[in-house]
C-alpha cells in the first residue's frame, strides 16, 4: 500500500480491502516511529486524523466516497486547518490553533482525504533548506546529514519516506520544486492564480502558489484536480473553467518540442545533475520529442529581482505579527513600541527578520523607484523571455537545483550562497508560470536528480502529460530511500 | 553597496525589530551582501518598461457590499495574548 498510486489506494479503499482508519493508523505509526529521526512533521494529532478517517469510512460504505475519499494528505504547516496547530515554522505561532480552514484544506475536506498532519518547513517559508524552521531541521530521508531542501522539506521528505500518501506545499521561489528535486518526489506548482492563497499564511503574495507533491505526475493530477479553482476570498484568484488535469496524460509524444535555455546549462551547474538531465532529455527524444535550443537573457536578473520584491512584500505581510490579536508576545516591555519590538524580536528567527529588514529598507523613503519599481520592471522583462520562449516551443526543460542535495549547515552563515540554490526556479514564480519537477537519476553520491518542466501559462495538463509519459518509461520515481522501514 | 550601522538602526526602528549592537553588525554585513546581489538589477535599463505585478493582467475585482462574516469574537480571542471583557489589552498608551 506505501509505494501504490493514490488510484490504486482509492481502489482498495473502495473494494473495501483496507479501511481508511486501518490505513491512516498505519501511516500514523510510521510517522511515530520514523518522525524522530527525520523530523518532517511538526504537528500531528491522532484524534483528529482518525476521526475523519472514521467519516470517510462510512461515505466508503454507503457507496459516496469520491477519488481521494479516505486517503491521508500531509498538510503544510502553513495551511491554517481548523482546530489544528499551525505555526508556518515560527515561534511566532508556535502556539496557533487556527480558527477557520484555508481554501486548500476546505477542499480536501470536501473530497474526503484525511488531514494525517501538518509538515515542517522553513520559517514563513523563508528558507531553501528547512534549517530556519523554529521547530528543528527536517532530514533528507536518501542522506540524513543532506538537508531535504525547502522551504516544503518536510512535505518532500514525508512524500519520499513513506509518511503519507501524498501532500501539499507552496512556492513562492522554488519551494514545491526545489525539495521535490532533492527528496526525489515529483511536484508540481500551477499557473499563479490557480489555487486559493485564502489561508495559506503569506509570504510574498504576488509569488505564493500552492500545489501538491506526491510520488508520481498521475498522483499530482488528481491532487491538483482537487485543490484548485476560483475562491472569491483571494484576490488574485482566477476565474477560469475548472479542468480535469489528467485528462491528457495518456497521450504520446511524438512532436513535442522542448526547450533548452543556454542559461540553464551554463557555469554553476553540478556536473551529475547535468548528466542526469541530459540523460532525460535523450530519454523525451526517444519518446518522439524535438530540441529547440532557446535562450531566457534576462533570466540572470531574477534571483536580485527576487530578493527585492519577495522581502518587500513580505516586510508588509509580516508586519500583522505585532503581539496583539494573535500570536507571540514578549513577556515583559516597557511600552506599546517596546512590546512590538520585543515580540517580533523574540517570535522571528533571524531568516525572516533579514528579509523583513530588506524589505523595509527598500520600501522606504526615497528607495522605492530605486528597487521595488525597478524590480517590477525587469519581472516584466523575465516574463517577456518567456513568451518568447514559447513561441518556439511547447515546454522548457532544465535542471531544477544547480547541485544535489548539501549537507546541514554548510550554507547556513551566508544568506546569498542559499539564494542561488533557487537560481533556476525563481523567474518562473516571477513569471506566474507553471513549473514542475520530477525525478531524473542519481548523482554523484546517489543522491536524487530533478528535472524542471516549465509550461505556457494554463498548460498543467500538457505539463503533466509530459511528465507522465517519462515516469512510464523509466523508473527513477519509483525508487525509495534505505531505512525507512519498508 | 556598503551600509552603516546607523542606516541598519533606522531600518531596524521601521521594521519593529529590537536589535543589539552585536546583532546589528552582523545585519550589516549580510544585508551589505545581499545588497551587493541586488546591484546587479540596477544598471539595466528599464526606460518605457510598464510595472508587472500580476502575471495575467487581471485588475481588481469588486463585490457586492454586503456582510459575510459572521461575528466570531470569542473564538478569535481564544487566541490572543491577553484579553478582557472582550478587548484586546495592550500597555497604556494615552497617560
Amino acid at each position: 500500500m506505501l509505494n501504490s498510486s493514490l488510484q490504486q489506494i482509492g481502489s482498495a479503499l473502495r473494494a473495501r480491502k483496507i479501511s481508511s482508519v486501518e490505513l491512516t493508523q498505519l501511516y500514523l505509526d510510521r510517522v511515530a516511529a520514523l518522525n524522530p529521526a527525520l523530523n518532517a512533521y511538526i504537528t500531528t494529532n491522532a484524534g483528529l486524523s482518525l476521526a475523519q478517517a472514521r467519516e470517510a469510512d462510512a461515505q466508503l460504505a454507503n457507496g459516496k466516497a469520491q477519488g481521494l475519499t479516505g486517503i491521508p494528505i500531509a498538510q503544510k504547516d502553513i495551511f491554517c486547518a481548523k482546530d489544528w496547530r499551525t505555526t508556518c515554522g515560527s515561534k511566532m505561532l508556535e502556539n496557533f490553533i487556527a480558527p477557520y480552514d484555508a481554501h486548500v484544506i476546505e477542499l480536501f475536506n470536501k473530497a474526503g482525504a484525511v488531514n494525517l498532519g501538518k509538515t515542517n518547513m522553513d520559517e514563513f517559508a523563508m528558507g531553501s533548506s528547512n534549517e530556519t524552521s523554529h521547530f528543528g531541521t527536517v532530514k533528507n530521508p536518501w542522506n540524513r546529514s543532506a538537508v531535504p531542501g525547502g522551504s516544503s522539506g518536510g512535505a518532500a521528505c514525508a512524500v519520499a519516506a513513506r509518511l503519507c500518501a501524498a501532500a501539499t506545499g507552496t512556492d513562492t521561489g522554488g519551494s514545491i520544486r526545489q525539495p521535490a528535486a532533492l527528496c526525489g518526489i515529483s511536484g508540481i506548482k500551477p499557473t499563479y492564480g490557480t489555487v486559493s492563497r485564502y489561508g495559506m499564511i503569506a509570504f510574498a503574495s504576488s509569488l505564493d502558489q500552492a500545489g501538491p507533491m506526491a510520488r508520481s505526475a498521475e498522483d499530482l493530477a488528481l491532487l491538483l484536480n482537487v485543490m484548485s479553482g476560483f475562491d472569491e476570498r483571494d484576490s488574485t484568484s482566477l476565474q477560469r473553467d475548472k479542468e480535469d488535469y489528467a485528462r491528457d496524460l495518456n497521450k504520446p509524444l511524438a512532436g513535442l518540442r522542448i526547450g533548452l535555455p543556454k542559461e540553464f546549462f551554463a557555469e554553476g551547474l553540478a556536473q551529475d545533475v547535468a548528466g542526469s538531465v541530459n540523460a532525460a532529455i535523450a530519454e523525451y527524444q526517444k519518446l518522439g520529442a524535438t530540441i529547440v535550443d532557446i535562450s531566457l537573457p534576462n533570466s540572470r536578473l531574477a534571483v536580485p529581482v527576487y530578493y527585492v520584491l519577495a522581502p518587500a512584500e513580505a516586510s508588509s505581510n509580516l508586519s500583522r505579527f505585532d503581539g496583539v490579536r494573535y500570536g507571540y508576545r514578549a513577556p515583559e516591555y516597557s511600552d506599546l513600541a517596546d512590546m512590538y519590538e520585543k515580540s517580533r524580536a523574540q517570535g522571528f528567527g533571524a531568516e525572516v527578520k533579514r528579509r523583513i529588514m530588506i524589505g523595509t529598507y527598500v520600501l522606504s523613503h526615497g528607495y522605492y523607484d530605486a528597487y521595488y519599481l525597478q524590480a517590477q520592471k525587469i519581472r516584466r522583462l523575465i516574463a517577456q523571455d518567456f513568451t518568447d520562449a514559447f513561441r518556439q516551443c511547447d515546454v522548457i526543460m532544465g535542471p531544477t537545483s544547480p547541485g544535489t542535495a548539501f549537507n546541514l549547515g554548510e550554507k547556513g552563515d551566508d544568506p546569498v550562497q542559499m539564494y542561488l540554490s533557487d537560481i533556476y526556479t525563481i523567474a518562473v514564480n516571477l513569471a506566474g508560470l507553471p513549473g514542475m519537477s520530477i525525478p531524473c537519476g542519481f548523482g554523484a553520491s546517489d543522491m536524487p536528480v530533478g528535472l524542471q518542466i516549465i509550461g505556457n501559462y494554463f498548460a498543467e495538463a500538457q505539463m503533466l502529460n509530459v511528465a507522465h509519459q517519462y515516469q512510464l518509461a523509466t523508473d527513477h520515481h519509483d525508487r525509495a530511500p534505505q531505512n525507512i522501514g519498508l | 553597496m556598503s551600509l552603516t550601522n546607523a542606516d541598519v538602526q533606522k531600518v531596524a526602528r521601521l521594521a519593529r525589530l529590537a536589535m543589539s549592537p552585536t546583532e546589528i553588525e552582523t545585519a550589516r554585513t549580510q544585508l551589505s551582501g545581499i545588497f551587493d546581489l541586488i546591484a546587479e538589477m540596477q544598471a539595466v535599463d528599464t526606460k518605457g518598461i510598464a510595472p508587472m505585478s500580476h502575471a495575467q493582467d487581471v485588475s481588481q475585482r469588486l463585490r457586492e457590499d454586503v456582510v459575510t462574516e459572521t461575528n466570531q469574537r470569542e473564538l478569535f480571542q481564544a487566541i490572543a495574548p491577553q484579553v478582557e471583557a472582550g478587548l484586546y489589552l495592550v500597555p497604556q498608551v494615552i497617560e
